[in-house]
C-alpha cells in the first residue's frame, strides 16, 4: 500500500491547564472522508488548527504525501494543499460573493475571471451560486457555499470541513453531500468534524472519535450504530432526556397575524404569524438560520414592539409592552448570541443576574440594586444548573460557551416563567450540558409552564417538542404534532412549501 | 526574530486599573521633561514648578485655594461627561454647555439688579442648570430623533455658544455702567448673586460644594442604582441592555442631560465667583480638559476627583512655570494632551499582557 495522503503520527499539544491533544495519531487517504468526533472541548478543534497551521503541537509529527509537514501559518497549509471550512464565517456582508473571494486571495485575478471561475466550479459540484450576488442576501447554506467555492478554487488535496451542516436544511445537506462525495471520487480527501452521528454514517469512510484530546477509538461509520458511536464520544452511556406525558393546558401565548418590518438592513420580516401555545407544551420551531428567529425572539421579548393586538399573553394584547414588563407577568426570553446579547461579557455573572431577574426576582427598591440578593440568585443558577466558575463575581466572559449558555438558560428558567421562548438554546454546546438544558425545559414545561424552543437543531426539536413548526422567511408553517412527522416532511416545512400542509393537516 | 504580542486577559487586571493613571502620568513627566529640555529649560525645575510648587514653594498659601477654584469646574464637568462616556455617548461640546449654563445662570442674576434676595443665587443655579441641560439636548434630541452624531453637533455647538457669549458681552448683558467697555456687571459685586467663598480665603466657593455632593452621588449612581448598572450595561453591550430594558433614547437624553446640566452649572459658578462677569473671554477651556479629567480618573467618581485635582494643578503650575521661566502656554497644554495620550497608550495592559513570543523560525 502506498502511503496516505496525511499521517498523524503522535501529536500532543498543552495549553496551560490542560492537554488538547494527546498523542493523536490516525492516517487519511487520498480521497477518503474522514469524520472526526467528538464533544466540544474534546480537541477536535485544536487537532484541525494544527494540520490548517495555527497551532504548532508541542511534539509529535505530520506528513503530507509522505514529505514531513509543519506548516508554519495556514498561507503555507493553503500551499501545500489543505483548505478548510470554518464553522463561522468569514465574509464581508455588504459586498458581492466575487468580491468576497477575491478577498481570500493573494494576487487576485481580475473580478471577471473570479466570478467566470466561480461559476465554472459552482456548475461542476452542483452549487449553484451566483458570483455577482450580495452576501448580505444570502442564506447560510449559500454562504457556505461561497466558503466551499473559495476553497475549491485553490484545488485542495484535503479539505477540511467544521461542521457544516449545522446551518443547512435537509435538502442543502443533501446537496452538500453530493458535491463532497463528487470531490472524494476525483481524488480529495476530506476531514469532517461534525457531532451529527447520522451524517457522518450517510458519509463518511472512516471516523475516528476524540475524547479528552485522546483518540478513544476508530471505527467504520456504516457498520456502528449511532449510539454506539455516541456513547464512544461521551465514555459513559448517553442520557436521553425524559418527559412525563402531561395533558396540555389553556392558550397562554397567541400570536395573532404577527408582522414586523426588519429590523435592520439584512433583518428578515416577519409575516403574518399565527400560533396559540398552551400550558405545559414545548413548541419546536425549526429552519435555518435568518428566517426570522432572531425577529420572533425580539418581538416577543420586547426588544422589537409590534401593534398591541398581535401578542396575546393571558388574552391581553401584549404587543406594544417593554422587555420588564413582560418579564413581570411571565413572559421571559432567551436571546441566541450568548455574548452581548444574553449576556455581557465584561460584566461579572452577579451583575448579569440583575440584567433579566431585575424585576421578577426584586433586586432592585426604588431602583437602588440589591447587591447580595443578586449575589445569591446568580449563586442560585450556578448551582442549579451546573454552571463551572469559581464564582458569581467572576466575569461571564470568563466561562466557556457551554457554561454561560447554562447560566443564560438557567437564569431564565429559575426565575419561573409562564412562558419561556429560547432560541438555540444548545448552540455550539456540549452533549452532556445539551442534555441538562433539555432536560431543564421539560420540567418547565412539566410545571406548566408553555416553553417555545427556536433550533436549527432538528434532532433536538423532535426530541423536545409536542409540537413543530418551521420559520421560513419570516412565515410560520402550521404547528404540527411533532410525533410521527418525516424527515420528507420537516424538510418540506423548513423550505417553505406551506401548499402541502393544507393536505395534511391534522388538528 | 522575537516577537511582542498582547494576549487578552480573561479577567481585566485589577491592579494595572489603578496602575495605569500612575504609570500615565509617570511617562508625562519624563516626555514633558524632553519636550521642555528641548525649549531650551531644565526639564527637573519645570517638572517641580509644575507639579511641586503649588503646594510647597512658598507661595503655596496662594496657590492653594487656586486649587479648589481651578478644580471644581473640572470634576464637575468631567463627573457629568463620565455619564455618558461610560454609556457610549459622546458629549465633546461640554464647553458649550459651560458657556451656556454661565449666560443662562448671569443674566437671571443681572436681570434682579440691584433687589437683594436670597432667592436670587438659588434661582441663578437653577437657570444655570437648565441652560446648559438645554444646550446638551440638542445634539442629544438630534441623535435619537435623525440619528446624527452627537460628537460632531455638541463640539460644533461649542463654536455657537463662543459667539453667542460674544454677543451676549457686547450686547444683551453689557455692563450699563461700564463705559461701553464689553463685558457684564460684575455678579461678585452684587451680594445677592455671588458665588462667595464659603470660609475666606480657602478657596472654597459653592461650586466646589456642588462637585463634591456630584461626586457622591455619581458614586451611589454608579455602584448602587439602577440608573448606573444600565449605563455602564449599555456602553458594553448596547444589544444586552436593550434585552435588559433600557430605552436607548431615552438614555442618550438623559446622560445629554445630565452633562449639560453639570457643565452649566460649573459655568454659574464660575461667572458668579471666580470670573465675577460675562466676558468674550470667560471660557478658558474647563469643558475640554473635563474630558482628560474624566479618563484620567478611569470615570470613575473618586478617580475623576483625584484627576481634576491633578489637571488643576498643571493649570497653576503652568501659570507659574509661563510667569516665573516664560515657558510659552502651548507647552502647558501639549503637556495636558500627553497626559491622556499616555493613559489611553498604557490602558491596554489592563485588559491585555504582554507576551514575548517564542522565538520563531
Amino acid at each position: 500500500m502506498t502511503d496516505p495522503l496525511l499521517r498523524l503520527s503522535g501529536l500532543t499539544k498543552a495549553y496551560p491547564g490542560v492537554v488538547a491533544n494527546k498523542d493523536v495519531s490516525f492516517n487519511i487517504g487520498r480521497g477518503e472522508v474522514h469524520a472526526l468526533l467528538g464533544e466540544n472541548g474534546a480537541g477536535k478543534s485544536t487537532l484541525v488548527k494544527t494540520i490548517y497551521g495555527l497551532v504548532k503541537p508541542d511534539s509529535g509529527s505530520m506528513t503530507l504525501e509522505g514529505q514531513p509537514f509543519e506548516p508554519a501559518d495556514p498561507h503555507a497549509a493553503r500551499n501545500a494543499g489543505v483548505a478548510m471550512v470554518f464553522q463561522h464565517f468569514s465574509l464581508f456582508d455588504a459586498m458581492n460573493v466575487a468580491e468576497n473571494i477575491a478577498l481570500g486571495m493573494e494576487n487576485p485575478p481580475p473580478q471577471a475571471q473570479i466570478a467566470a471561475q466561480v461559476r465554472t466550479v459552482s456548475d461542476q459540484y452542483g452549487l449553484p451560486l451566483d458570483p455577482d450576488r450580495i452576501v448580505g442576501e444570502l442564506s447560510a447554506g449559500e454562504r457556505q457555499r461561497v466558503e466551499i467555492i473559495r476553497c475549491l478554487l485553490q484545488d485542495p488535496k484535503l479539505l477540511i470541513m467544521d461542521e457544516p451542516t449545522s446551518v443547512l436544511t435537509p435538502q442543502e445537506v443533501d446537496i452538500l453531500f453530493e458535491t463532497l462525495r463528487q470531490l472524494s471520487a476525483e481524488g480529495t480527501a476530506i476531514l469532517y468534524i461534525s457531532h451529527k452521528l447520522e451524517e457522518i454514517r450517510a458519509l463518511c469512510d472512516n471516523a475516528t472519535v476524540l475524547r479528552l484530546g485522546q483518540v478513544v477509538g476508530e471505527c467504520d461509520p456504516r457498520a456502528t450504530s449511532a449510539r454506539d458511536m455516541a456513547e464512544l464520544m461521551v465514555g459513559s452511556k448517553l442520557h436521553v432526556p425524559e418527559r412525563a406525558e402531561k395533558p396540555t393546558g389553556e392558550v397562554v401565548l397567541a400570536l395573532d397575524g404577527l408582522s414586523a418590518k426588519a429590523p435592520h438592513q439584512f433583518g428578515t420580516p416577519l409575516r403574518d404569524i399565527n400560533l396559540e401555545v398552551r400550558k405545559g407544551e414545548v413548541l419546536g420551531i425549526g429552519g435555518v438560520a435568518g428566517n426570522g428567529q432572531d425577529e420572533l425572539v425580539a418581538s416577543l421579548s420586547g426588544e422589537m414592539k409590534t401593534v398591541k393586538t398581535m401578542i396575546r399573553y393571558k388574552n391581553e394584547g401584549i404587543g406594544h409592552l417593554p422587555p420588564n414588563a413582560r418579564r413581570k407577568i411571565g413572559l421571559l426570553a432567551a436571546p441566541e448570541e450568548r455574548i452581548g446579547h444574553a449576556a455581557a461579557p465584561d460584566m461579572t455573572l452577579t451583575e448579569n443576574a440583575i440584567l433579566t431577574a431585575m424585576t421578577r426576582e426584586k433586586l432592585t427598591t426604588k431602583g437602588f440594586l440589591h447587591w447580595a440578593k443578586a449575589r445569591r440568585f446568580a449563586e442560585e443558577v450556578i448551582a442549579g444548573f451546573d454552571v463551572r466558575t469559581p464564582g458569581p463575581q467572576n466575569m461571564a466572559r470568563s466561562l466557556s460557551g457551554g457554561n454561560l449558555q447554562k447560566f443564560v438558560i438557567g437564569r431564565e428558567v429559575m426565575q419561573n416563567p409562564d412562558v419561556l421562548v429560547v432560541n438555540q438554546p444548545t448552540w455550539g454546546v456540549d452533549a452532556s450540558a445539551a442534555a441538562a438544558i433539555r432536560q431543564a425545559l421539560l420540567d418547565l414545561a412539566a410545571k406548566g409552564a408553555a416553553v417555545i424552543v427556536i433550533s436549527q437543531d432538528l434532532d433536538e426539536l423532535m426530541e423536545i417538542s409536542d409540537r413543530f413548526a418551521a420559520l421560513n422567511e419570516g412565515r410560520l408553517s402550521t404547528p404540527r404534532p411533532a410525533k410521527g412527522l418525516t424527515v420528507e416532511e420537516i424538510g418540506l416545512m423548513l423550505g417553505g412549501a406551506h401548499d402541502m400542509e393544507v393536505a395534511h393537516v391534522d388538528g | 526574530m522575537r516577537l511582542i504580542l498582547l494576549v487578552k486577559r480573561p479577567q481585566p487586571s485589577r491592579g494595572w486599573t489603578y496602575a495605569t493613571p500612575i504609570l500615565a502620568v509617570v511617562l508625562t513627566m519624563v516626555f514633558g521633561g524632553l519636550l521642555f529640555a528641548a525649549l531650551g529649560q531644565d526639564p527637573f525645575v519645570t517638572i517641580r514648578t509644575i507639579f511641586l510648587d503649588p503646594l510647597f514653594s512658598e507661595f503655596a498659601w496662594f496657590y492653594r485655594p487656586q486649587l479648589l477654584i481651578k478644580g471644581a469646574p473640572l470634576v464637575l464637568i468631567a463627573i457629568g461627561l463620565s455619564f455618558g462616556f461610560r454609556a457610549g455617548i459622546w458629549n465633546i461640546g461640554a464647553e458649550g454647555q459651560y458657556i451656556v449654563g454661565a449666560i443662562s445662570g448671569a443674566a437671571v442674576g443681572l436681570a434682579f439688579y440691584p433687589t437683594e434676595s436670597v432667592f436670587i443665587f438659588p434661582l441663578m443655579i437653577v437657570a444655570g442648570a437648565i441652560g446648559g441641560t438645554l444646550w446638551a439636548l440638542i445634539p442629544g434630541i438630534l441623535r435619537v430623533k435623525f440619528g446624527t452624531n452627537e460628537i460632531l453637533v455638541s463640539l460644533m455647538l461649542v463654536y455657537v455658544a463662543e459667539q453667542f457669549l460674544a454677543s451676549m458681552a457686547l450686547g444683551a448683558l453689557r455692563n450699563p455702567e461700564g463705559m461701553g467697555f464689553p463685558g457684564s456687571r460684575n455678579l461678585s459685586q452684587y451680594p445677592s448673586a455671588a458665588n462667595l467663598e464659603i470660609i475666606a480665603g480657602s478657596g472654597m466657593h459653592w461650586g466646589v460644594v456642588a462637585a463634591l455632593i456630584a461626586v457622591i452621588m455619581a458614586y451611589i449612581g454608579l455602584s448602587r442604582h439602577i440608573f448606573g448598572f444600565n449605563v455602564r450595561l449599555s456602553g458594553q453591550s448596547p444589544r444586552a441592555a436593550r434585552f435588559a430594558g433600557v430605552n436607548p433614547g431615552l438614555l442618550v437624553l438623559i446622560c445629554m442631560g445630565i452633562s449639560g446640566g453639570l457643565a452649566g452649572l460649573a459655568g454659574l459658578f464660575e461667572v458668579a465667583g471666580p470670573a465675577g462677569q460675562i466676558s468674550i473671554d470667560f471660557n478658558v477651556g474647563y469643558g475640554f480638559t473635563a474630558i482628560i479629567v474624566a479618563f484620567l480618573g478611569r470615570l470613575h467618581p473618586v478617580g475623576i476627583l483625584l484627576a481634576g485635582g491633578l489637571l488643576a494643578l498643571t493649570y497653576i503650575g503652568g501659570e507659574i512655570a509661563q510667569s516665573n521661566l516664560g515657558l510659552p502656554i502651548a507647552a502647558i497644554q501639549i503637556l495636558q494632551g500627553m497626559l491622556l495620550f499616555f493613559l489611553l497608550a498604557v490602558d491596554v495592559l489592563t485588559n491585555y499582557r504582554i507576551s514575548f513570543g517564542r522565538q520563531l523560525a
